[in-house]
């Protein structure tokens, strides 16, 4: 599949999972595929990064749930504290942790897994939809019920994976992608490189083979499908050009440019011309 | 490196001394000082601590800060799910940042002006609902003024004391603010009504300077101590192994 065809496959008002985690290997040749196309009204779940900050400075989210949105080596993510700032969308915010339950929930298709992150903080004020819910037992102890999310596609990022949607991780970490592939209803992989199945022993043991083809619904090859977020050990974070578009954020004109020289590029291939083709050593920090 | 031990110094013993007594628990402190503090912590008194490299692996050697490429003897892999896991075990301390924190203990690392339209966004709620109710907490607040130590927090992240008395026991009995640390000094919750208290000033920084840099009303106790000195050890193990390029003097105001 292209990243075109993905989108082809989404609807606008989608509730979209989008895997990685901060400005870790995210889809983000994906995320670009949405930002070109005329989806709207999206609601975008993740551990949030630069495809939050994307989506909501394109206008394309509607709602976004996340457990946090960083850029890591930038911790607060520009485009996305204008959206909050502006209210520019609805927002759930969720505790890390918390947020991890409401993939888990949905990936094991029950309404909610119960615990006490929340209990006493502002969670509970900025999220009046979450309910508690008492423990059956002796104990009788009061829970946060956070509730299982809905996500109608999910889209991933992986090191390496087979024609048939098998999955590999080789970094140090797989972030929650699996539970963004089990929680949809149906997900898609981009990957570094797509290998034959019986080479996905190569490069790793069967323990970074987390992501099996019963829970993928088509694959991407795309390679440095992540940039500018991090692809460990593939490549690590482009932070001059993370940089470059966190300035984006305060400056209209620095935002047009880049808008139409990355974001407007007809596809992948297109973008990466343009990244490599910017030249000198990086951007002034 | 010689010389007398200087404020930032001061601080990271004293985010170390904040793990005093924990064993083997995950030490957690985030950012750079707390960094410090907690692996000069398990360098001398608190051995049996375990700590990450601050990437997806704990340590089981004392990592300089700063340098990704130092030499690590893993001794467990800790994805983020597993950290989970941990924080829900009980079996972490953690040394957080505070945009704000009030009398009770509550922070703020969310939102100045409230989280539905804030007028600055700050990093959100992260995981301190999870940690408050679950594990030990520490507070690390550099730049202590009455805009960070407030009556009133904008958005309550962690929440401090008087936000869990009327919870269930088992949260009441996770909950801990164990120190908040500060360029001026330390300060905790150890007093009936558990209201901030000032616990040790540093070196050069009177009461009345501690009084006027916080907006509301601190427990001042008759006899306030200096917080102590770094050993020779110590400034060793921070000046020399810890923290070779002074990274620690980043965070304070020059």
């Amino acid at each position: 599949m292209t990243e075109d065809d993905v989108v082809a496959r989404l609807e606008s008002g989608m509730t979209i999972g989008i895997g990685g985690w901060g400005s870790r290997r995210k889809p983000m040749s994906l995320v670009r595929a949405i930002v070109r196309s005329d989806l709207a009204d999206l609601t975008i779940v993740s551990y949030g990064g630069p495809d939050i900050g994307l989506l909501c400075a394109t206008g394309k989210a509607r709602k976004i749930v996340y457990g946090f949105v960083s850029l890591d080596s930038i911790p607060l993510e520009p485009h996305f504290r204008i959206a909050r700032q502006t209210g520019a969308v609805d927002f759930m915010e969720l505790d890390e942790g918390a947020f991890y339950l409401g993939l888990l929930a949905a990936a094991h298709r029950v309404p909610f897994y119960p615990t006490r992150a929340g209990m006493g903080s502002d969670m509970m004020a900025m999220n009046p939809e979450l309910r508690t819910v008492t423990s059956p037992y002796d104990d009788a102890e009061e829970f946060v019920a956070i509730p299982a999310f809905r996500i109608d596609v999910s889209l991933i990022h992986m090191n390496r994976a087979d024609a048939a949607g098998n999955g590999q991780f080789l970094g140090p970490d797989l972030y929650f992608d699996d539970l963004f592939a089990k929680a949809a209803d149906a997900t898609f992989m981009s990957c570094e490189r797509v290998v034959p199945t019986e080479n996905l022993l190569d490069e790793g043991t069967f323990h970074t083979l987390k992501i099996p083809r019963l829970f993928v619904d088509g694959v991407v090859e795309a390679p440095r499908g992540a940039h500018f977020t991090e692809c460990p050990p593939d490549y690590g974070r482009d932070e001059a050009f993370q940089r470059e578009y966190a300035a984006t954020a305060r400056d209209a004109e620095a935002w047009d440019a880049f808008r139409t020289r990355y974001l407007e590029a007809p596809d992948h291939e297109a973008y990466l011309a343009a990244v490599d083709g910017r030249g000198g050593a990086g951007t002034p920090s | 490196m010689t010389g007398p031990a200087t404020i930032d110094e001061i601080c990271v013993v004293a985010v170390a001394e904040a793990f005093r007594g924990d064993g083997e628990i995950l030490c957690n402190p985030i950012g750079t000082v707390p960094i410090i503090g907690g692996r000069l912590a398990r360098a001398t008194f608190e051995p049996d601590m375990a700590m990450t490299d601050a990437v997806s692996v704990l340590a089981a050697n004392i990592l300089p800060v700063g340098d990704p490429d130092a030499p690590r003897v893993v001794e467990a892999w800790m994805p983020y799910r597993d950290m989970f896991d941990i924080v829900w075990s009980g079996r972490r301390h953690v040394v957080m940042g505070a945009s704000q924190i009030d009398a009770t203990g509550n922070q703020n690392l969310a939102a100045i002006g409230g989280w539905r339209m804030p007028k600055a966004q700050l990093l959100g709620l992260r995981g301190a609902p999870g940690n408050l109710v679950n594990h030990v907490t520490t507070y690390w607040v550099p730049n202590h003024s009455t805009r960070s130590f407030v009556p009133r927090v904008d958005v309550v992240s962690g929440p401090g004391y008087e936000r869990v008395a009327d919870l269930s026991e088992a949260v009441r009995n996770n909950h801990e603010i164990r120190r908040v640390v500060s360029n001026l000094g330390v300060f905790d919750f150890s007093n009936a009504e558990r209201r901030m208290q000032v616990r040790s000033t540093h070196p050069g920084v009177t009461i009345g300077q501690v009084v006027e840099a916080t907006g509301f009303e601190l427990v001042v106790p008759d006899d306030v101590p200096e917080s102590r000195l770094p050993t020779d050890e110590e400034l060793h193990l921070i000046r020399e192994v810890i923290d070779p390029t002074g990274l620690r003097r980043a965070e304070f105001p020059s």
